[in-house]
């Protein structure tokens, strides 16, 4: 199971999915208008570290971060 | 070192305490930059929600890059709400010569507004409300979309 985590103003629990991949996390999340919305703005980190490889491969007890767009100071 | 605060930030202890650290370092430049809440839009307040992990290791990164340079970096952030006239963000370059401090300062805040993991909201009448259209997606954005 992979962990994914809502970061922010996305205002949404965690949840546990069966994915191999990001491709596997991108369908799922999109059949929920709430998060599909974001998805195209955020970015995205495994087990705490930014990745930008679309291709990152996921293992069981991965945790996935969805970071919506920031803005500090 | 990296220091979060609930509320808005004691400016003043927060400088000073920096400056007395580095008092033997022989650093010859120490620059400051403080971010104030502005009272526009009918705002009492900004509040802020922040990831820590993944800003410990954007906030290490750069003090790995400035010690590279001979400098060192400093920051300290809200969490929550901060009133008007108050501030929630503070920075510092310490350095040996200024040349090296003033290039990092404004690569440090600039990239900190790009990419620090922290999601600001205007408060107004008690609400909060993301401040959408003054974020910016960070680097590596739309991998899911």
């Amino acid at each position: 199971m992979i962990r994914v985590e809502f970061l922010g103003p996305i205002g949404k629990e965690p949840i546990e999915i069966e994915a191999d991949n990001l491709l596997d996390v991108s369908n799922y999340l999109k059949r929920d208008e709430s998060i599909s919305k974001w998805l195209d703005k955020c970015a995205v980190a495994l087990n705490d570290m930014m990745i930008s490889d679309p291709n990152t491969p996921l293992k069981d007890g991965d945790k996935l971060s969805i970071l919506p767009p920031v803005c500090g100071g | 070192m990296m220091e979060l605060y609930d509320g808005d930030l004691d400016t003043k202890e927060i400088f000073g305490r920096w400056l007395d650290e580095q008092s033997n370092s022989n650093y010859g430049a120490y620059i400051p930059f403080v971010g104030t809440i502005r009272a526009e839009d009918g705002i009492e307040a900004l509040s802020f929600d922040i990831y820590e992990p993944i800003l410990q290791k954007w906030f290490d990164d750069w003090q790995d890059r400035a010690k590279a340079k001979g400098a060192i970096v400093k920051m300290a952030h809200s969490i929550g709400d901060v009133p008007v006239h108050k501030s929630s963000y503070v920075s510092a370059v310490f350095s040996p010569k200024r040349r090296v401090a003033l290039e990092l300062i404004d690569e440090f805040v600039e990239d900190f507004k790009a990419n620090a993991p922290i999601w600001k909201y205007d408060v107004i009448d008690g609400k909060r409300i993301y401040a959408e259209d003054r974020s910016t997606p960070m680097d590596g954005f739309g991998l899911l979309g």
